[in-house]
């Protein structure tokens, strides 16, 4: 009797499979981590130095970080500050070499000023010279300047702030970040109109994919012939699902954009031509080509949920004098609805991060105003909007001001994440309800 | 020991009286099956059927895999309609009407001949949900009507007092047994004329088969009742008239007491004693 072991061991295989989850978890938390402290530090009211150098000059800024300097200068390290005030001295940033400093120092009374107008200054605010409409700062360096009130989004004085005054105001900092629209060319304020883009892109596009996808399904799984026909649409299909998504961008210019848009405009907007309405991107058309993009994906996961239906319950329903189509509406599509949510929760997922076809169909830079609001039809499906992601590209690559933008690109991406994390969870927790609803199949 | 000889075993050749099949008078049948081919693409399985299953009695089909027998049950309900490779001749003709005519409408036929599967298959519903199922297809009952509609059709399939607390719990909260009960109550409700059984206790434990035996028994008073069963004890135990298939013909069919215990054939009597290889 041999019931020993055949082979001395399993070897390296399972380290290894556990060491590749390993390494695939770490990276995801590091990649949280980065877009965490980068974006996040980025609200937190740091103190402000006045710093005096040796050659007379005083400034006051926020020290970022310090760099060895490059190669054959005469210094070896250098710090950067930000010293904000771009509307009077038309920089934000100064490199100061260590050895210059003379003196750094806290004052309490210099404070940061955000202005809607005028950005960030920093400064000190001349109480005695201010009145009910205008502030009056002395900057540093001794400039003068009076700024209307009403453009003041914010004003505190990080030195004189407790731990919890400045906790405050990093809730607040980020508060301000996800409700108000950007300012400066999005290199400051918030993303609100590109969250809200974002989101209301991406459920209106689930509304357009999930009816198409599950009647297709349906169609391809319950009603067609099983032939070579329906074989090859459903390979199709599926290849679909691989096709560049940038194509799809240009496949929605050309249609929905051009063609379907520009024909709207020819018969009911006639009067506004040549400016167009909906014959340039908008909303909807980004909605509708996302939602072709997303097509094979609500496809594949419905059918693979319908297939997973045992024929019993089929056959249950009709030998109890269901018709074809009642065994489908009250039998086969609830047991089939988790599958149609993952096949949603996938395309919000694929949704949601894609750029490339939003450039050619209806995303904008800045578009401050929201397609909702309170003139009817309340919802302009021709506006352009914008896109986290594309926020994140227009931040990263066309702003003009990189170290300004830096951390908000970070804020931007971890927000990204954020919100398709949050669609996504909603999306689970539907689907789990449904299923405690309709309990498991049996297996 | 004596070596089994079938020469010498086989049974004398069909008496002088008339084949069994016709012993059952048409006024008394329920399905009147004639000629029956059926063919799956290009595998004959039904060849030539021609059988009377009575009113109000317990047919049992027996028969090894693949006979046919499953196949002759899903035919009677037409469930072949499903399945576009499947050819069919002959007729069937249930209560005088014939199935296949042009005027009949297969849902109202597939209520008033109501089917139970091998393996339980209640809905992912509620079990009160599961037995208002047919009945919400019909519509027209009022609330309290289908409440007592639904009462009665679980107490006729032996489960009320089992779940009557508990009507709202998913029908997969079931054990095996009670949920292949349920489904029966689930056909019961809609008021079937005929209840075809495929194998409906093969999934189950001996307490569950006895159960639903019990079951088969009393139901025969109200409804015509075919069973499909590998089990030659259960049908011997609960069927009036036993049907033996073999090779998609029928052997030999008969009351159950003539053919379990003086089978004409000698083919049926090796199968029923297990001698078939």
């Amino acid at each position: 009797m041999r019931l020993r072991r055949r082979t001395p061991g399993e070897g390296p295989w399972p380290w290894l499979a556990a060491g590749c989850v390993s390494v695939s978890l770490l990276m995801v938390l590091a990649l949280l981590l980065l877009l965490g402290t980068r974006g996040l530090g980025h609200f937190w009211p740091a103190d402000i130095e006045r710093v005096t150098l040796h050659d007379g000059q005083v400034f006051a800024g926020v020290a970022v970080r310090e760099e060895a300097s490059a190669p054959g200068q005469a210094t070896s390290e250098e710090r950067l500050y930000y010293t904000a005030n771009r509307a009077l001295d038309g920089a934000t940033w100064r490199w100061v070499a260590l050895e210059d400093i003379a003196r750094r120092d806290r004052p309490e009374q210099l404070s940061v000023i955000e202005h809607g107008r005028w950005g960030t200054l920093i400064g000190y605010i001349d109480e005695t010279a201010s009145n009910e409409q205008r502030l009056v700062i002395h900057t540093q360096r001794g400039q003068r300047t009076d700024l209307p009130r009403t453009g003041i989004i914010e004003h505190y004085r990080p030195n004189a702030m407790s731990w919890v005054d400045k906790i405050l105001a990093w809730g607040r900092g980020v508060w301000h970040f996800l409700s108000q629209g950007p300012r400066s060319a999005n290199t400051e304020g918030g993303v609100w109109p590109a969250i809200f883009g974002t989101i209301l892109m991406v459920l209106l596009m689930s509304v357009v994919v999930t009816p198409f996808g599950v009647l297709a399904a349906i169609y391809l799984n319950e009603i067609a012939d099983q032939g070579r026909a329906t074989r090859l649409v459903r390979i199709a299909v599926r290849n679909l699902a691989g096709v560049p998504s940038i194509v799809y961008g240009v496949f929605g210019l050309g249609v929905f954009v051009y063609g379907l848009g520009g024909t709207l405009d020819t018969l009911f907007y006639s009067d506004r031509l040549p400016s167009p309405t909906f014959g340039t991107g908008g909303l909807l058309w980004a909605s509708l080509t996302l939602a072709l993009l997303t097509l094979p994906v609500v496809i594949v996961a419905t059918e693979e949920g319908l297939a997973r239906i045992p024929d019993a319950q089929r056959e249950g329903a009709l030998a109890l004098g269901a018709t074809r189509i009642e065994m489908l509406r009250r039998v086969v599509l609830p047991m089939a609805v988790p599958a149609m949510l993952t096949g949603v929760i996938l395309a919000i997922a694929r949704a949601a991060g894609e750029v490339a076809p939003l450039l050619l169909v209806g995303v904008a830079k800045l578009a401050p105003q929201v397609p909702v609001d309170d003139t009817f039809p309340f919802l302009h499906l021709e506006r352009k909007f914008m896109h986290l992601g594309y926020h994140i590209l227009d931040v990263g690559f066309y702003s003009g001001d990189v170290e300004a933008a830096m951390p908000l690109l970070y804020a931007t991406a971890l927000l990204l994440v954020l919100v398709i994390v949050v669609l996504n969870l909603t999306a689970i927790f539907l689907r789990h309800h449904v299923k405690s609803r309709h309990g498991a199949l049996p297996r | 020991m004596p070596v089994f000889d079938p020469e010498t075993r086989r049974a004398p050749e069909a008496p002088a009286k008339e084949s069994a099949i016709t012993d059952i008078p048409a006024a008394s049948s329920a399905l009147e099956i004639e000629g029956l081919t059926l063919s799956y693409g290009e595998a004959t399985a039904l060849k030539g059927l021609t059988l009377r299953i009575p009113r109000q009695r317990v047919t049992a089909f027996i028969g090894p895999s693949g006979c046919g027998k499953s196949t002759l049950l899903r035919a009677l309900n037409r469930l072949h309609d499903l399945n576009e490779t499947v050819h069919r001749q002959g007729t069937i003709v249930l209560e005088g009407e014939e199935i296949h005519a042009p005027g009949i409408e297969v849902a109202e036929l597939r209520r008033r001949v109501g089917m139970v599967f091998q393996a339980p298959n209640p809905f992912p519903m509620s079990i009160y949900e599961n037995v208002a199922f047919g009945l919400r297809l019909q519509g027209g009952l009022k609330r309290r009507q289908r409440d007592e509609v639904i009462e009665w059709a679980l107490s006729s399939a032996a489960l009320w007092d089992e779940v009557k607390d508990r009507l709202h719990d998913s029908a997969w909260s079931l054990s095996g047994g009670q949920q292949q009960r349920l489904v029966i109550a689930r056909t019961l409700a809609v008021q079937p004329e005929v209840l075809l059984l495929d194998e409906p206790a093969s999934a189950l434990d001996p307490i569950s088969t006895l159960k639903i035996e019990e079951l088969i028994r009393n139901l025969k008073s109200r409804l015509t009742l075919v069973l499909v069963t590998h089990n030659m004890q259960q049908a011997a135990r609960v069927s009036d008239y036993t049907a033996y298939l073999h090779g998609g013909e029928l052997v030999e069919y008969a009351p159950t007491d003539q053919l379990f215990t003086n089978p004409r054939l000698a083919q049926t009597e090796n199968y029923i004693t297990g001698r078939m290889t």
